[in-house]
């Protein structure tokens, strides 16, 4: 059984990903448990599903600068970003920040 | 006293009399209102004299927050002995401004480049429509007047920019980002932690809002959380995307609240924290940022900006919410409205192609026209094809026209998107496919005054 992923997404990034502002994933057993990272995680989500262009989403191996990342409730930096290792259950949190008033 | 000493204090006192008289004059000079947004020169801010007590007219006025523990007399006297600095009088600065002066905010200044437009009444409920082409600041300004006359209310009708940033800000003690622009919001951050001033923070599109305040009791200023600008092409303003009027007015009223929290003394909830607002779901959620970095560019250990820089180029973006236009086809790739409209009055048969978003499509479209969103066009080409071929068709029954012979006319808004959708028809084969220049904006106000623009 791979391991179960709670994403959501805010301040408009669910509209880069099929206007579904949570989702629930079961990644493939490429994820190895107590291994995979962050880093693994973005690309997947790009191939599999991001429903709109990758630059809008990525740049380089990360997050395009204005995307704000969430690993259970907190902001990644302090979990040590794209390094960090996933478990079973973790909830990350994608949200644009919003430039408009 | 020696005689001397009598001239001298003479001499002195008349120097300030004049200056004053001076500042009092520019303060009635009548304001000329520019809908094209002139420059003016900075209003004078005189040194803000701090009040020991309050008068009865103050404890009438402002008794159910001195009826409160939380303010009381000392609080509201700290309100009233506060400055603040609301950057942007659009559906940020709408509530917030009026909430503060309401509030007993002793001075504050408005800063606003734009005229009122009458999109903006939606949301920016401190203008109405008899201000439409006045100046945003003054009006506001006047509105504040209204409101109350315990509140020393200054207008800038400027941009802020980095020539005039600092300027602008030093004699303030609390600003507000109610701005609504990439470039203005690292602009106001970097002045901010120059002159050393809380800035509370908001933002909001469509039905989602944001609040922050940077720069504060040794919480991160917008650098340490955002060091580097987004990409301009991921960014959508609010005359793009849109914005519910209700949703920037909640955030621009919790604006109002941090600020009132701060000045009176009971501190604010959202240093190194992030409000999200998602009016969708009605749903509050805060929170935990990192911490002040001893890496940032501005307010870091060893600081790479010690001055203001251009910002512009810094975010790749203009000052404005307004998208820019954009040239990316060769000329013989494009059509102005007067070619376009001598094509539709002669019959000729061809195809037009409208690639905005759907929603933007149902508030208004020219006849005959067949809507592809542009991100559904790569993957909806045969339909493009078909269309084009049925309406070429309608004069040409017999001959089999080739895909590069297709007439296809393209529209968007503003003759952007259109462009991007040209090279990628003319790339799949359809050799013919022009844009219109300029958009259904210029349609409007070229060919079809009647015509509605958005
Ligand atoms: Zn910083």
């Amino acid at each position: 059984m791979g391991l179960t992923i709670h994403l959501q997404f805010s301040g408009g990034m669910e509209l880069l990903f099929n206007n579904e502002k949570e989702k629930t994933v079961t990644l493939p057993d490429t994820f190895t448990p107590a291994l995979a990272t962050l880093k693994d995680l973005l690309p997947w989500m790009r191939d599999n599903l991001l429903s709109e262009r990758a630059e809008l989403f990525m740049q380089g191996d990360t997050v395009r600068p204005g995307i704000l990342v969430l690993i259970n409730d907190a902001d990644w930096e302090l979990e040590g970003e794209l390094e960090y290792v996933l478990k079973d259950d973790d909830t990350i949190v994608f949200i644009s920040t919003l430039h408009g008033g | 006293m020696s005689v001397d000493a009598l001239k001298a204090e003479i001499e002195a006192l008349k120097k300030e009399n004049e200056a004053l008289k001076a500042a009092a004059r520019r303060d009635e000079e009548p304001k000329v209102l520019s809908p094209n947004g002139t420059i003016f020169d900075l209003p004078s801010v005189r040194e803000w004299t701090h009040k020991e007590s309050l008068d009865n007219d103050e404890i009438s006025r402002f008794s159910r927050q001195l009826l409160m523990r939380e303010i009381g007399v000392q609080g509201q006297l700290k309100l009233r002995n506060t400055t603040v600095l609301v950057v942007g009088a659009g559906g940020l600065g709408a509530p917030a401004v009026m909430y503060l002066a309401a509030a007993g905010i002793g001075r504050l200044g408005i800063v606003d480049y734009d005229p009122v437009e009458a999109s903006n009444l939606q949301r920016q409920i401190v203008h109405d429509e008899t201000r439409v082409g006045m100046m945003k600041a003054e009006s506001a300004k006047a509105t504040v007047n209204r409101l109350s006359s315990f509140c020393d209310c200054i207008a800038y009708n400027t941009l802020i920019e980095s020539s005039n940033a600092m300027d602008i800000i030093r004699p303030w003690d609390i600003v507000v980002d109610a701005t609504d622009n990439v470039a203005t919001r690292y602009l106001l951050n970097d002045a901010c932690v120059l002159a050393g001033k809380p800035l509370v923070s908001g933002s909001a599109l469509r039905m989602d809002g944001q609040l922050t305040v940077y720069n504060h009791a040794g919480g991160p200023c917008y650098r340490c959380i955002f060091p580097a600008p987004p990409p301009p092409e991921t960014v959508t303003n609010c005359s793009d995307g849109g914005v519910l009027g209700v949703v920037p007015g909640i955030i621009g009223c919790l604006q109002a609240l941090e600020v009132i929290k701060i000045a009176s003394g009971l501190g604010t909830s959202f240093s190194q924290k992030m409000l999200l607002f998602d009016a969708t779901s009605g749903a509050f959620r805060t929170i935990k940022l990192r911490g002040q970095s001893p890496t940032c560019a501005i307010c870091g250990k060893n600081p790479t900006i010690t001055d203001l820089i251009d910002y512009v180029q810094f975010c790749g973006a203009a000052p404005t919410d307004k998208t820019p236009a954009q040239t990316l086809l060769p000329d013989d790739e494009r059509s102005t409205c007067r070619e376009y409209s001598s094509v539709r009055m002669g019959a000729w048969p061809h195809l037009l192609l409208d690639v905005r978003e759907t929603v933007q499509f149902n508030i208004c479209s020219l006849p005959n026209s067949l809507n592809v969103p542009l991100k559904d066009l790569e993957r909806r080409l045969t339909d493009v094809e078909q269309a084009a071929r049925q309406a070429a068709a309608l004069e040409s029954s017999a001959i089999a026209i080739a895909k590069d012979a297709l007439p296809i006319y393209v529209v968007c808004r503003r003759g952007n998107d259109s462009q991007v959708a040209v090279q990628l028809l003319r790339q799949h084969g359809f050799l013919q496919a022009k844009d219109i220049a300029g958009g259904l904006e210029r349609w409007a106000s070229e060919i079809d005054p009647d015509f509605p623009t958005y």
